[in-house]
């Protein structure tokens, strides 16, 4: 049996009397893909949160490829290869495209501030370096022609895949994608799905995935965990969650039509 | 090759400044002279504030304290190496002599200054936003204190080196613009890095920049270092153009001043802060004969560029030199 | 130990007049999330207000002791209705434009409004200090080898009352459930029908008037007044806020108290030189190891 990937054991987080994520395990192997649903409010931010380190869980262990990562600060946790995006962009708007995403590459640079200040030779070809890796990325999402706008510019799908560039910079192992879909519209979704697959096999990805589009979530995981009340309701293949009756009553308590729920 | 270029380029630049500073001995009233140094030392002041309060978005209100620090610590260490080298009231060290007394002073001024920014910032920089302000001021207050309650710098009536005639006035056109320039080119290039990269990240989003593998308070507290620094080496440069520092010297209003210059001349622009630093030098000249309206002014100043442009006169934007005059750098951006 | 005691007792006597002034930047921190620079020097205003309030009801520095109680309580209620009006106009022509701007551009213009205000307080006023006229009758009592006068009695009391009228204000009253709605959450009280600038002004009006009850009480016990005395005062005043965990209303009494003690003490036993290095010394240590204050609650922001 192999190591997985990422593995939430009994994680709890506790906002004042709240309890936003509340005893929540599962594991994610390496080179899947991995959804993690539930209604509004179930805690799944909150979850990647402690993930990432943005919290630090009250509760429970992380482990990242056996490695213990709970408590850690983000940085470090990046710097070990987990990356993630926001559910409510966060994106440098000031800054152009391409420096959104060089900046992903600074953790890597070989140069200290010194070399900097002095402007050695060193720095400009690392800076050569980044600005090529940071284009190639683009590339991949068709935002290379958008390299010099603002960030803060650009449409909000466009927004959406910008966050993933750049967080595929990191050169991570784990992506941890919040609500990607969100505010695309159905043609963008579709190619989004296609990308995510596309994007673990070429970059040996594992992928975590919060999602409210349905059909994103059947269609690319492999394996799906539904949480409600920072509780864990289902857990395991896409249709065996999906005709869960805790999770249709958790959803259609939530005023969700039932149609979310079926495959299209 | 780039080495080559590179002292090309420093040998022109002395000969210049030694040319204009010459010139300027020669034809130009001392008093023009000195508002000319008065705007190096406030440019200095500006682009190491704006690194801090401007590219990386954490508002410090108490650089007045660093600059304090840069002072004394520059005037205490001339003073020392002078009697060290046998100089004295009736050996006085020749011209060349005392501009390299004065630098390897600046450097023990950059260094402690420095070493304030480390303290200062390590603890406070994981604040945000309004509570920085507050306890930058709260440790600028405090610096004051130290030097209003340390007999053997002065105490209250300020410090002399326990001389007659006060500090020795090393300070001249040529040291002020070698320094300003040495360090705005360092500060310059930094800003234009992957560091200074980072460090605009930071004021954009910390939590952001934080999910990026950026450890965003070492890089503050890396970017107030060498903020203070800067700061502390103007401070030093104004110790020995006043012949005397006094605690009162570096009073809040010192740090509002050099605010004023980066909001004139854009949050986050070098070549703005350069600006807004020579803007605020010859005001304060112009207003002289009305100091009482200085500050009123500067107030008023203040509010109305909040109101209106918060992002400072000029923006963020830098000015840039004509592109025939641009050298080619590596890479893009 | 009688020193210990007489510091003590200056030392509340001082903690209650920065207790006041804190109030206000407890409330305007609470509903706006703006440190009110400007708050040291409507403090100074109103205590100008109170000298030039004496002399018009005719007190005279020879015959002080014919002011009349009532004229003094006059001079109180005058120096705070007029502060509560220049507080007003602060939040109305330089903070108001600026609601929704990047979270600087308000801090810069307060300390724009502070200079400012600093600056024409030296023009009107003449920078040179004034004498507090002294609207009470100084009695000294001994103690125990303590000397405590009528007058920081009287200081404490009025600090104490205005403190308890304040908390029954906010407490009971509609208005201030509304700001406290409004310091809650703005967009939502705005929502349920809250007039949020109506309440935000007063609020400002409130703050206003405790600070300059706070000048008044300052010029009693130190006789003297000058346009610069806001600025570290109003300082310490934001520390005491902070101390007692910003935007709550007890937790801003104690910060004051405990950090005019503080003061006191430091001046007593170690130098009075670092009488004012102390409080800064107290905000450092707070922020570094409980940021949200003594009676403050964490509030985690969300991502
Ligand atoms: N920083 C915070 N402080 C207080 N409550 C929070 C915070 N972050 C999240 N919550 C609460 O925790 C619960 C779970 O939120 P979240 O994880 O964002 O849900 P989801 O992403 O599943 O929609 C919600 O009730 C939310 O209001
Ligand atoms: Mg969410």
């Amino acid at each position: 049996m192999t190591t997985p990937a990422l593995k939430l054991d009994n994680i709890a987080k506790i906002f004042g009397g709240l309890r936003a994520v509340d005893g929540v395990s599962f594991e994610v192997a390496p080179r899947q893909i991995f959804g993690l649903i539930g209604p509004n409010g179930a805690g799944k931010t909150t979850a990647f949160n402690c993930i990432s380190g943005v919290y630090t869980p009250e509760q429970g262990t992380i482990s990242f490829f056996g490695k213990s990562i709970a408590g850690r600060p983000p940085s470090e946790i990046a710097a070990l290869g987990i990356a993630r995006t926001f559910q409510n962009i966060r994106l440098f708007g000031d800054m152009t495209v391409l420096e959104n995403v060089m900046v992903a590459g600074h953790a890597t640079i070989g140069f200290g501030p010194l070399a900097a200040m002095f402007r050695l030779r060193k720095q400009a070809e690392e800076q050569e370096r980044l600005a090529a890796r940071a284009h190639e990325i683009l590339r991949i999402f068709e935002l290379d022609g958008l390299a010099g706008e603002f960030s803060k510019s650009l449409p909000y799908g466009s927004q959406r895949k910008l966050e993933i560039a750049r967080a595929l910079m990191l050169n991570p192992k784990v992506l941890l994608l919040d609500e990607p879909a969100a505010g695309m519209n159905s043609r963008e979704a579709d190619s989004l799905k296609n990308q995510i697959r596309w994007l673990r096999d070429t970059f040996d990805l594992t992928i975590v995935l919060v999602e409210h589009n349905m059909q994103v979530v059947m269609n690319v995981c492999e394996q799906v965990h539904c949480v409600d009340h920072g509780q864990t309701i289902a857990s395991g293949e896409p249709l065996h969650v999906q005709n869960h009756p805790a999770v249709r009553t958790a959803y259609l308590g939530a005023d969700v039509d039932e149609s979310t729920l079926r495959q299209s | 090759m780039v080495w080559t270029y590179r002292t090309a380029v420093s040998i022109a630049l002395i000969a210049l400044l030694f040319g204009i500073n010459w010139a300027l001995d020669q034809y130009v009233i001392d008093y023009i002279v000195r508002i000319i140094m008065q705007c190096g030392i406030n440019a200095i002041l500006a682009v190491g504030l704006n690194l801090i309060n401007g590219t990386t978005g954490q508002f410090s209100l108490g650089h007045a304290g660093f600059m304090a620090v840069g002072a004394y610590a520059t005037a205490f260490a001339v003073i020392h190496l002078e009697s060290w080298l046998g100089f004295n009231a009736s050996n006085i060290p020749a011209p060349w002599m005392q501009g390299l007394l004065l630098s390897v002073g600046l450097l023990f001024g950059a260094l402690f200054a420095g070493l304030a920014g480390l303290l200062v910032g390590a603890p406070s920089l994981r604040l945000r936003g309004d509570y920085l302000a507050i306890v930058t001021l709260g440790f600028a207050e405090i610096i004051r204190l130290i030097f209003t309650n340390t007999e053997a710098l002065g105490g209250a009536t300020g410090y002399s080196g326990g001389r007659p005639l006060g500090l020795p006035v090393y300070t001249n056109f040529f040291w002020v613009f070698l320094w300003a320039i040495f360090l705005i080119t360092l500060i310059g290039n930094f800003t234009f890095s992957s560091y200074g990269r980072a460090l605009r990240a930071i004021r954009e989003d910390e939590i952001a920049t934080e999910a990026l593998g950026i450890n965003t308070t070492r890089m503050k507290v890396l970017a107030s270092v060498i903020s203070a620094a800067a700061v502390g080496v103007a401070g030093g440069l104004f110790a020995h153009l006043m012949g005397t520092i006094r605690p009162d010297d570096f009073k809040m209003d010192r740090s509002v001043a050099m605010i004023v210059m980066i909001l004139v001349g854009g949050l986050g622009s070098v070549s703005g802060a350069i600006i807004g630093a020579i803007f605020v030098g010859v005001t304060l000249e112009a207003m002289r004969d009305i100091q009482q309206y200085r500050l009123l002014a500067y107030s008023l100043l203040l509010i109305g560029l909040m109101i209106a442009r918060p992002q400072g006169l000029l923006g963020s934007r830098e000015l840039r030199l004509p592109a025939f005059l641009r050298r080619k750098r590596g890479g893009a951006a | 130990m009688s020193t210990f005691l007489q510091q003590l007792v200056n030392g509340l006597s001082v903690g209650s007049i920065y207790a006041l002034i804190a109030l206000g930047y407890t409330m305007v921190y609470g509903t706006l999330g703006l440190i009110n620079f400007a708050h040291g020097e409507v403090f100074m205003i109103g205590c100008y207000i109170g000298l030039y309030a004496a002399f018009w009801l005719g007190y005279d520095a020879l015959a002080a002791a014919s002011f009349s109680p009532m004229s003094a309580t006059l001079v109180l209620l005058l120096a705070m209705a007029g502060a509560a009006i220049v507080g007003m106009l602060i939040e109305r022509l330089a903070y108001r434009p600026l609601r929704g701007a990047p979270r600087l551009a308000p801090l810069i213009t307060a300390i724009g409004v502070s200079l400012l205000l600093q600056n024409i307080a030296v023009l009107a006023f003449s920078a040179n200090p004034r004498k507090f006229p002294s609207i009470i009758t100084e009695h000294r009592l001994e103690f125990a080898g303590v000397t405590i006068t009528n007058i920081k009695i009287f200081i404490f009391a009025v600090s104490i009352l205005l403190m308890l009228a304040l908390e029954f204000f906010v407490k009971k009253t509609w208005t201030g459930r509304a700001m406290r709605a409004i310091s809650f959450n703005l967009p939502a009280a705005k929502l349920m029908g809250v007039p949020a600038d109506r309440v935000i002004s007063l609020t400002f009006a409130i703050g206003s008037a405790l600070a300059a009850a706070g000048g008044i009480l300052f010029g009693l016990d130190q006789t003297k007044l000058e346009p610069l005395m806001g600025n570290m005062i109003g300082l310490k005043a934001f520390i005491a806020a902070v101390l007692g965990g910003i935007g709550n209303i007890r937790g801003a009494a104690i910060g004051g108290l405990l950090i005019g003690v503080a003061e006191l003490m430091t001046a007593g036993y170690i130098s009075s030189g670092y009488r004012d290095a102390i409080t800064f010394v107290i905000l450092i240590v707070i922020l570094l190891f409980r940021p949200q204050g003594l009676l403050g609650v964490v509030r985690q922001e969300k991502v």
